[in-house]
Protein backbone atom coordinates (compact mmCIF):
# COMPACT_ATOMS: atom_id res chain seq x y z
CA UNK A 1 0.00 0.00 0.00
CA UNK A 2 1.25 3.47 -0.87
CA UNK A 3 2.53 5.04 2.34
CA UNK A 4 1.60 8.48 3.62
CA UNK A 5 4.67 10.70 3.61
CA UNK A 6 6.28 12.56 6.52
CA UNK A 7 8.09 15.57 5.07
CA UNK A 8 10.36 17.83 7.10
CA UNK A 9 10.65 21.24 5.49
CA UNK A 10 13.85 23.19 5.79
CA UNK A 11 13.45 26.90 5.15
CA UNK A 12 16.75 28.17 3.82
CA UNK A 13 18.04 31.72 4.08
CA UNK A 14 21.62 32.67 3.20
CA UNK A 15 22.70 29.04 3.26
CA UNK A 16 21.31 28.32 6.74
CA UNK A 17 18.13 26.61 7.91
CA UNK A 18 15.80 29.15 9.51
CA UNK A 19 12.29 29.13 10.95
CA UNK A 20 9.86 31.96 11.57
CA UNK A 21 6.46 32.17 13.20
CA UNK A 22 3.63 32.93 10.78
CA UNK A 23 6.32 33.47 8.16
CA UNK A 24 8.00 36.26 10.21
CA UNK A 25 10.95 36.75 12.58
CA UNK A 26 13.25 34.11 11.20
CA UNK A 27 15.75 32.51 13.52
CA UNK A 28 18.70 30.36 12.45
CA UNK A 29 18.22 26.66 13.20
CA UNK A 30 21.46 25.24 11.78
CA UNK A 31 23.45 24.09 8.75
CA UNK A 32 21.60 22.52 5.85
CA UNK A 33 23.52 19.35 5.11
CA UNK A 34 23.83 17.85 8.63
CA UNK A 35 20.17 18.55 9.34
CA UNK A 36 19.11 16.98 6.03
CA UNK A 37 21.22 13.94 6.79
CA UNK A 38 19.78 13.62 10.29
CA UNK A 39 16.21 13.67 8.98
CA UNK A 40 16.96 11.09 6.30
CA UNK A 41 18.48 8.77 8.91
CA UNK A 42 15.56 9.27 11.29
CA UNK A 43 13.08 8.09 8.69
CA UNK A 44 11.82 11.17 6.85
CA UNK A 45 10.15 10.06 3.60
CA UNK A 46 11.11 13.16 1.66
CA UNK A 47 12.62 16.59 2.29
CA UNK A 48 11.65 20.03 1.05
CA UNK A 49 14.19 22.86 0.92
CA UNK A 50 12.59 26.22 0.55
CA UNK A 51 14.64 29.35 -0.05
CA UNK A 52 12.22 31.78 1.52
CA UNK A 53 14.01 34.89 0.36
CA UNK A 54 14.54 33.91 -3.25
CA UNK A 55 11.42 35.08 -5.04
CA UNK A 56 11.19 38.34 -3.16
CA UNK A 57 14.85 39.26 -3.78
CA UNK A 58 14.60 38.85 -7.55
CA UNK A 59 17.29 36.20 -7.45
CA UNK A 60 17.40 32.48 -7.88
CA UNK A 61 18.02 30.14 -4.97
CA UNK A 62 21.74 29.78 -4.12
CA UNK A 63 22.32 26.35 -5.56
CA UNK A 64 25.66 25.12 -4.33
CA UNK A 65 24.05 23.22 -1.45
CA UNK A 66 21.71 21.27 -3.74
CA UNK A 67 24.44 18.96 -5.00
CA UNK A 68 25.87 18.60 -1.51
CA UNK A 69 22.48 17.36 -0.32
CA UNK A 70 22.13 15.03 -3.31
CA UNK A 71 25.51 13.54 -2.43
CA UNK A 72 24.66 12.67 1.15
CA UNK A 73 20.96 11.83 1.32
CA UNK A 74 19.22 8.80 -0.18
CA UNK A 75 15.58 9.88 -0.06
CA UNK A 76 13.76 12.15 -2.50
CA UNK A 77 13.98 15.91 -2.07
CA UNK A 78 12.38 18.96 -3.55
CA UNK A 79 13.85 22.44 -3.97
CA UNK A 80 11.70 25.57 -3.93
CA UNK A 81 12.47 29.22 -4.27
CA UNK A 82 12.78 31.62 -7.18
CA UNK A 83 12.57 29.09 -10.00
CA UNK A 84 11.27 31.23 -12.84
CA UNK A 85 12.45 29.51 -16.02
CA UNK A 86 13.02 26.08 -17.49
CA UNK A 87 16.77 26.75 -17.22
CA UNK A 88 16.49 27.39 -13.47
CA UNK A 89 14.58 24.12 -13.11
CA UNK A 90 17.00 22.19 -15.31
CA UNK A 91 19.97 23.33 -13.27
CA UNK A 92 18.44 22.24 -9.97
CA UNK A 93 17.24 18.88 -11.32
CA UNK A 94 20.68 18.26 -12.83
CA UNK A 95 22.26 18.87 -9.45
CA UNK A 96 20.25 15.95 -8.10
CA UNK A 97 16.95 17.35 -6.84
CA UNK A 98 13.99 15.07 -7.56
CA UNK A 99 11.39 17.81 -7.80
CA UNK A 100 11.18 21.54 -8.03
CA UNK A 101 8.46 23.61 -6.45
CA UNK A 102 7.18 26.94 -7.70
CA UNK A 103 4.95 29.41 -5.90
CA UNK A 104 5.10 33.18 -6.61
CA UNK A 105 6.50 32.72 -10.16
CA UNK A 106 3.50 30.51 -11.00
CA UNK A 107 1.17 33.29 -9.87
CA UNK A 108 2.98 35.84 -12.04
CA UNK A 109 3.12 33.47 -15.04
CA UNK A 110 0.71 30.52 -14.72
CA UNK A 111 1.86 29.11 -18.06
CA UNK A 112 5.26 28.40 -16.44
CA UNK A 113 3.64 25.34 -14.81
CA UNK A 114 2.75 23.88 -18.23
CA UNK A 115 6.13 24.62 -19.73
CA UNK A 116 7.94 22.93 -16.85
CA UNK A 117 5.59 19.92 -16.87
CA UNK A 118 6.08 19.50 -20.63
CA UNK A 119 9.84 19.60 -20.40
CA UNK A 120 10.55 17.69 -17.19
CA UNK A 121 7.44 15.61 -16.60
CA UNK A 122 4.47 16.37 -14.42
CA UNK A 123 5.81 14.24 -11.55
CA UNK A 124 8.63 16.63 -10.69
CA UNK A 125 6.63 19.87 -10.82
CA UNK A 126 5.22 20.85 -7.44
CA UNK A 127 3.13 23.97 -6.94
CA UNK A 128 3.24 25.54 -3.49
CA UNK A 129 0.24 27.61 -2.44
CA UNK A 130 0.23 30.03 0.49
CA UNK A 131 -3.36 30.34 1.60
CA UNK A 132 -4.77 32.72 4.19
CA UNK A 133 -8.27 32.60 5.62
CA UNK A 134 -9.65 36.12 5.45
CA UNK A 135 -12.27 36.48 8.19
CA UNK A 136 -13.70 39.65 6.65
CA UNK A 137 -14.60 38.01 3.35
CA UNK A 138 -14.94 34.48 4.77
CA UNK A 139 -12.70 33.23 1.93
CA UNK A 140 -9.40 31.41 1.57
CA UNK A 141 -7.11 33.74 -0.37
CA UNK A 142 -3.80 33.03 -2.11
CA UNK A 143 -0.85 35.20 -1.08
CA UNK A 144 2.47 35.73 -2.81
CA UNK A 145 5.99 36.83 -1.85
CA UNK A 146 5.41 35.43 1.62
CA UNK A 147 9.16 35.06 2.20
CA UNK A 148 9.46 38.81 2.74
CA UNK A 149 6.88 40.45 4.96
CA UNK A 150 7.35 43.85 3.29
CA UNK A 151 6.33 42.39 -0.05
CA UNK A 152 3.77 39.81 1.05
CA UNK A 153 0.53 40.55 -0.76
CA UNK A 154 -2.87 39.10 -1.45
CA UNK A 155 -3.43 37.92 -5.02
CA UNK A 156 -6.58 37.94 -7.12
CA UNK A 157 -6.91 34.17 -6.59
CA UNK A 158 -9.15 32.39 -4.15
CA UNK A 159 -7.41 29.23 -2.98
CA UNK A 160 -9.75 26.57 -4.36
CA UNK A 161 -9.89 28.27 -7.79
CA UNK A 162 -6.11 28.39 -7.92
CA UNK A 163 -5.85 24.69 -6.91
CA UNK A 164 -8.01 23.80 -9.89
CA UNK A 165 -6.10 26.11 -12.22
CA UNK A 166 -2.67 24.70 -11.37
CA UNK A 167 -3.90 21.14 -11.93
CA UNK A 168 -5.25 22.09 -15.36
CA UNK A 169 -1.85 23.51 -16.16
CA UNK A 170 0.06 20.36 -15.22
CA UNK A 171 1.03 20.53 -11.54
CA UNK A 172 2.14 17.08 -10.38
CA UNK A 173 1.71 17.77 -6.68
CA UNK A 174 0.31 20.56 -4.53
CA UNK A 175 1.64 21.77 -1.19
CA UNK A 176 -1.08 23.73 0.54
CA UNK A 177 0.38 25.95 3.21
CA UNK A 178 -2.26 27.28 5.55
CA UNK A 179 -0.73 30.57 6.69
CA UNK A 180 -3.05 31.14 9.65
CA UNK A 181 -1.63 27.96 11.17
CA UNK A 182 2.02 28.32 10.18
CA UNK A 183 4.51 27.93 12.99
CA UNK A 184 1.97 28.11 15.81
CA UNK A 185 1.59 24.34 16.29
CA UNK A 186 -2.18 24.37 16.80
CA UNK A 187 -2.85 21.66 14.23
CA UNK A 188 -3.32 21.48 10.48
CA UNK A 189 -6.26 23.33 8.94
CA UNK A 190 -8.39 20.20 8.54
CA UNK A 191 -11.39 22.03 7.15
CA UNK A 192 -9.45 23.75 4.40
CA UNK A 193 -7.41 20.63 3.57
CA UNK A 194 -10.49 18.41 3.40
CA UNK A 195 -12.10 20.83 0.96
CA UNK A 196 -8.87 20.99 -1.05
CA UNK A 197 -8.61 17.19 -1.11
CA UNK A 198 -12.05 16.90 -2.68
CA UNK A 199 -10.93 18.94 -5.72
CA UNK A 200 -7.33 17.67 -5.98
CA UNK A 201 -6.56 14.64 -8.11
CA UNK A 202 -2.77 14.91 -7.78
CA UNK A 203 -0.88 14.28 -4.51
CA UNK A 204 -1.78 16.88 -1.87
CA UNK A 205 0.64 17.80 0.90
CA UNK A 206 -0.55 19.54 4.09
CA UNK A 207 1.62 22.32 5.47
CA UNK A 208 1.35 24.62 8.46
CA UNK A 209 0.36 23.96 12.05
CA UNK A 210 1.80 20.62 13.13
CA UNK A 211 2.40 20.62 16.87
CA UNK A 212 1.63 17.15 18.14
CA UNK A 213 1.56 13.58 16.82
CA UNK A 214 -2.23 13.71 17.01
CA UNK A 215 -2.21 16.52 14.43
CA UNK A 216 -0.56 14.19 11.91
CA UNK A 217 -3.07 11.41 12.66
CA UNK A 218 -5.94 13.85 12.11
CA UNK A 219 -4.67 15.22 8.84
CA UNK A 220 -4.09 11.77 7.35
CA UNK A 221 -7.34 10.24 8.61
CA UNK A 222 -9.68 13.21 8.22
CA UNK A 223 -8.25 15.09 5.25
CA UNK A 224 -6.72 12.12 3.39
CA UNK A 225 -3.67 14.09 2.34
CA UNK A 226 -0.75 12.20 0.75
CA UNK A 227 1.87 13.79 2.92
CA UNK A 228 2.28 16.07 5.89
CA UNK A 229 4.96 18.71 5.95
CA UNK A 230 6.32 20.25 9.13
CA UNK A 231 9.33 22.24 10.24
CA UNK A 232 9.64 23.56 13.77
CA UNK A 233 8.43 20.43 15.57
CA UNK A 234 11.21 18.46 13.90
CA UNK A 235 13.92 21.12 14.13
CA UNK A 236 13.29 21.64 17.82
CA UNK A 237 12.78 17.91 18.48
CA UNK A 238 9.29 18.48 19.86
CA UNK A 239 8.43 15.39 17.81
CA UNK A 240 10.92 12.65 16.91
CA UNK A 241 10.27 11.28 13.44
CA UNK A 242 10.65 7.63 14.43
CA UNK A 243 8.26 8.04 17.38
CA UNK A 244 5.82 9.81 15.08
CA UNK A 245 5.99 7.03 12.52
CA UNK A 246 5.63 4.16 14.97
CA UNK A 247 2.63 5.91 16.58
CA UNK A 248 0.96 6.48 13.20
CA UNK A 249 1.50 2.82 12.28
CA UNK A 250 -0.21 1.74 15.53
CA UNK A 251 -3.11 4.04 14.69
CA UNK A 252 -3.57 2.32 11.35
CA UNK A 253 -2.07 4.94 9.03
CA UNK A 254 -0.07 3.48 6.10
CA UNK A 255 3.49 4.55 6.92
CA UNK A 256 6.92 3.32 5.86
CA UNK A 257 8.49 2.01 9.07
CA UNK A 258 11.90 3.26 10.09
CA UNK A 259 14.61 0.57 10.04
CA UNK A 260 15.67 -1.71 7.26
CA UNK A 261 13.74 -4.92 7.89
CA UNK A 262 10.70 -3.87 9.91
CA UNK B 1 35.44 -5.89 -4.09
CA UNK B 2 38.35 -4.15 -5.75
CA UNK B 3 38.26 -1.51 -8.41
CA UNK B 4 35.61 -2.75 -10.74
CA UNK B 5 34.68 -0.62 -13.66
CA UNK B 6 31.13 0.70 -13.20
CA UNK B 7 29.58 2.78 -15.96
CA UNK B 8 26.35 4.79 -15.91
CA UNK B 9 24.99 5.23 -19.43
CA UNK B 10 24.56 8.94 -20.18
CA UNK B 11 21.09 8.82 -21.72
CA UNK B 12 20.81 12.61 -21.82
CA UNK B 13 18.07 12.56 -19.16
CA UNK B 14 18.04 14.56 -15.96
CA UNK B 15 18.64 12.46 -12.86
CA UNK B 16 22.08 11.03 -13.56
CA UNK B 17 23.76 12.81 -10.66
CA UNK B 18 21.55 11.19 -8.03
CA UNK B 19 22.34 7.73 -9.45
CA UNK B 20 26.03 8.62 -9.57
CA UNK B 21 26.04 9.76 -5.93
CA UNK B 22 24.20 6.61 -4.81
CA UNK B 23 26.97 4.41 -6.25
CA UNK B 24 29.67 6.69 -4.86
CA UNK B 25 28.13 6.47 -1.39
CA UNK B 26 28.94 2.76 -1.50
CA UNK B 27 32.55 3.71 -2.07
CA UNK B 28 32.77 2.68 -5.71
CA UNK B 29 34.34 4.56 -8.57
CA UNK B 30 31.89 5.20 -11.34
CA UNK B 31 32.05 6.74 -14.81
CA UNK B 32 29.21 8.45 -16.66
CA UNK B 33 29.61 7.83 -20.38
CA UNK B 34 27.89 7.67 -23.74
CA UNK B 35 30.91 6.08 -25.44
CA UNK B 36 30.08 2.62 -26.91
CA UNK B 37 33.60 1.45 -26.12
CA UNK B 38 33.54 2.57 -22.48
CA UNK B 39 30.09 1.05 -21.93
CA UNK B 40 31.01 -2.26 -23.58
CA UNK B 41 34.15 -2.66 -21.47
CA UNK B 42 32.42 -1.98 -18.13
CA UNK B 43 32.11 -4.66 -15.44
CA UNK B 44 28.67 -3.36 -14.49
CA UNK B 45 26.38 -1.05 -16.43
CA UNK B 46 23.61 1.12 -14.99
CA UNK B 47 20.88 2.47 -17.26
CA UNK B 48 19.16 5.42 -15.53
CA UNK B 49 16.33 7.50 -16.87
CA UNK B 50 13.66 10.08 -16.19
CA UNK B 51 11.29 11.47 -18.79
CA UNK B 52 9.33 9.85 -21.57
CA UNK B 53 10.36 6.62 -23.34
CA UNK B 54 10.11 8.33 -26.70
CA UNK B 55 12.50 11.11 -25.74
CA UNK B 56 14.98 8.73 -24.08
CA UNK B 57 14.97 6.22 -26.97
CA UNK B 58 15.62 9.05 -29.40
CA UNK B 59 18.62 10.12 -27.31
CA UNK B 60 19.93 6.55 -27.23
CA UNK B 61 19.47 6.20 -30.99
CA UNK B 62 21.07 9.58 -31.69
CA UNK B 63 24.08 8.57 -29.62
CA UNK B 64 24.32 5.28 -31.55
CA UNK B 65 23.98 3.19 -28.38
CA UNK B 66 21.13 0.79 -29.26
CA UNK B 67 23.32 -2.09 -30.41
CA UNK B 68 25.93 -1.34 -27.76
CA UNK B 69 23.39 -1.85 -24.98
CA UNK B 70 21.72 -4.82 -26.68
CA UNK B 71 25.00 -6.70 -26.96
CA UNK B 72 26.06 -6.27 -23.30
CA UNK B 73 26.70 -9.55 -21.48
CA UNK B 74 27.79 -8.14 -18.10
CA UNK B 75 25.17 -7.34 -15.40
CA UNK B 76 23.03 -4.34 -16.41
CA UNK B 77 20.66 -2.58 -13.99
CA UNK B 78 17.93 -0.24 -15.24
CA UNK B 79 16.32 2.32 -12.94
CA UNK B 80 12.73 3.48 -13.51
CA UNK B 81 12.57 4.61 -17.16
CA UNK B 82 15.83 2.66 -17.63
CA UNK B 83 13.86 -0.49 -16.77
CA UNK B 84 11.09 0.46 -19.16
CA UNK B 85 13.60 1.00 -21.96
CA UNK B 86 14.72 -2.63 -21.52
CA UNK B 87 11.29 -3.84 -22.65
CA UNK B 88 10.04 -4.49 -26.18
CA UNK B 89 7.89 -1.40 -26.49
CA UNK B 90 6.26 1.36 -24.48
CA UNK B 91 3.00 3.27 -24.72
CA UNK B 92 4.69 6.31 -23.14
CA UNK B 93 5.23 8.61 -26.08
CA UNK B 94 4.81 11.98 -24.36
CA UNK B 95 2.07 14.59 -24.59
CA UNK B 96 -0.08 14.73 -27.74
CA UNK B 97 1.11 11.37 -29.06
CA UNK B 98 -1.44 9.03 -27.55
CA UNK B 99 -1.83 5.55 -29.04
CA UNK B 100 1.67 5.62 -30.49
CA UNK B 101 3.88 2.69 -29.39
CA UNK B 102 7.57 3.44 -28.88
CA UNK B 103 9.99 0.65 -29.82
CA UNK B 104 12.43 0.08 -26.94
CA UNK B 105 15.58 -2.01 -26.55
CA UNK B 106 13.83 -5.40 -26.52
CA UNK B 107 16.02 -6.95 -23.83
CA UNK B 108 13.13 -8.25 -21.74
CA UNK B 109 10.15 -9.40 -23.82
CA UNK B 110 7.40 -7.47 -22.06
CA UNK B 111 5.61 -4.18 -22.74
CA UNK B 112 5.02 -0.92 -20.89
CA UNK B 113 1.47 0.36 -20.56
CA UNK B 114 -0.26 3.15 -18.71
CA UNK B 115 -1.10 2.10 -15.15
CA UNK B 116 -4.64 0.99 -14.50
CA UNK B 117 -4.75 2.43 -11.03
CA UNK B 118 -8.42 1.65 -10.41
CA UNK B 119 -9.35 5.25 -9.68
CA UNK B 120 -6.30 5.99 -7.54
CA UNK B 121 -4.27 9.10 -8.22
CA UNK B 122 -1.53 9.08 -10.86
CA UNK B 123 1.42 9.32 -11.02
CA UNK B 124 2.01 6.55 -8.50
CA UNK B 125 4.36 8.63 -6.37
CA UNK B 126 5.81 7.72 -3.01
CA UNK B 127 6.88 4.74 -0.93
CA UNK B 128 5.27 1.38 -1.59
CA UNK B 129 6.07 -2.24 -0.76
CA UNK B 130 7.83 -4.99 -2.68
CA UNK B 131 6.63 -8.59 -2.89
CA UNK B 132 9.30 -10.91 -4.21
CA UNK B 133 8.61 -13.50 -6.88
CA UNK B 134 11.34 -16.14 -6.68
CA UNK B 135 14.68 -15.44 -5.14
CA UNK B 136 16.68 -13.04 -7.30
CA UNK B 137 20.16 -12.21 -5.91
CA UNK B 138 19.57 -8.47 -6.39
CA UNK B 139 17.21 -8.65 -3.38
CA UNK B 140 19.53 -10.66 -1.14
CA UNK B 141 18.99 -9.73 2.52
CA UNK B 142 15.68 -7.96 1.88
CA UNK B 143 12.27 -9.34 2.79
CA UNK B 144 8.92 -8.87 1.09
CA UNK B 145 7.16 -5.86 2.58
CA UNK B 146 10.20 -3.58 2.28
CA UNK B 147 9.35 -0.05 1.13
CA UNK B 148 10.96 1.60 -1.91
CA UNK B 149 10.33 4.90 -3.70
CA UNK B 150 8.24 4.97 -6.88
CA UNK B 151 7.42 7.78 -9.32
CA UNK B 152 5.70 6.61 -12.50
CA UNK B 153 2.47 6.48 -14.48
CA UNK B 154 3.41 3.58 -16.78
CA UNK B 155 4.36 0.04 -15.80
CA UNK B 156 5.15 -3.49 -16.93
CA UNK B 157 2.50 -6.14 -16.26
CA UNK B 158 3.16 -9.17 -14.08
CA UNK B 159 4.89 -11.77 -16.29
CA UNK B 160 7.38 -14.63 -16.14
CA UNK B 161 10.08 -11.92 -15.98
CA UNK B 162 8.71 -10.34 -12.80
CA UNK B 163 11.14 -10.70 -9.87
CA UNK B 164 9.26 -8.32 -7.55
CA UNK B 165 5.73 -7.02 -7.68
CA UNK B 166 3.93 -4.05 -6.17
CA UNK B 167 0.25 -3.16 -6.06
CA UNK B 168 -1.29 0.22 -6.80
CA UNK B 169 -4.86 -0.29 -7.89
CA UNK B 170 -3.60 -3.40 -9.67
CA UNK B 171 -0.46 -5.54 -9.32
CA UNK B 172 2.45 -4.61 -11.60
CA UNK B 173 6.14 -5.47 -12.00
CA UNK B 174 8.25 -3.58 -9.48
CA UNK B 175 11.31 -5.31 -10.94
CA UNK B 176 11.97 -7.54 -13.93
CA UNK B 177 14.94 -9.61 -15.10
CA UNK B 178 16.09 -11.72 -18.00
CA UNK B 179 19.61 -13.14 -18.21
CA UNK B 180 22.04 -10.32 -17.34
CA UNK B 181 19.44 -7.55 -17.60
CA UNK B 182 17.67 -6.41 -14.42
CA UNK B 183 15.26 -3.49 -14.19
CA UNK B 184 13.69 -1.75 -11.18
CA UNK B 185 10.59 0.36 -11.69
CA UNK B 186 11.32 2.15 -8.41
CA UNK B 187 14.31 4.38 -7.66
CA UNK B 188 16.95 2.47 -5.65
CA UNK B 189 19.00 5.67 -5.50
CA UNK B 190 16.18 7.33 -3.55
CA UNK B 191 15.04 4.31 -1.52
CA UNK B 192 17.12 4.81 1.64
CA UNK B 193 18.83 1.75 3.16
CA UNK B 194 16.83 -0.77 1.10
CA UNK B 195 17.77 0.95 -2.16
CA UNK B 196 21.40 1.14 -1.15
CA UNK B 197 21.41 -2.60 -0.39
CA UNK B 198 19.92 -3.34 -3.82
CA UNK B 199 22.66 -1.34 -5.54
CA UNK B 200 25.28 -3.06 -3.36
CA UNK B 201 23.86 -6.49 -4.29
CA UNK B 202 24.06 -5.53 -7.97
CA UNK B 203 27.66 -4.37 -7.66
CA UNK B 204 28.52 -7.71 -6.01
CA UNK B 205 26.90 -9.84 -8.71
Amino acid sequence: MLAKRIIPCLDVQNGKVVKGVKFRNHEIIGDIVPLAQRYAEEGADELVFYDITASSDQRVVDKSWVSKIAQVIDIPFCVAGGIKTAQDAQQILNMGADKISINSPALLDPDLISRLADQFGQQCIVVGIDSYFDKDTDQYQVYQFTGDEKRTQKTQWQTFDWIQEVQKRGAGEIVLNCMNQDGVRQGYDLEQLTQARAITSVPLIASGGAGTIEHFTQVFKQSDVDGALAASVFHKKVIEINTLKSTLIKQGVAIRPQGILC
Amino acid sequence: MTQQNIVIVDTGCANISSVLYAVERLGDQVTVSDSPQVISQADKVILPGVGSAKHAMKNIEDKGLVETIQSLTQPVLGFCLGMQLMCAESAESGFNNENEQVACLGLVPTTINVMKADGLRLPHMGWNTLTFEGNHPIFKGIESGAYVYFVHSYCAPISQYTIASCTYGQPFSAAIAKDNFIGCQFHPERSSDIGSLIIKNFLEM
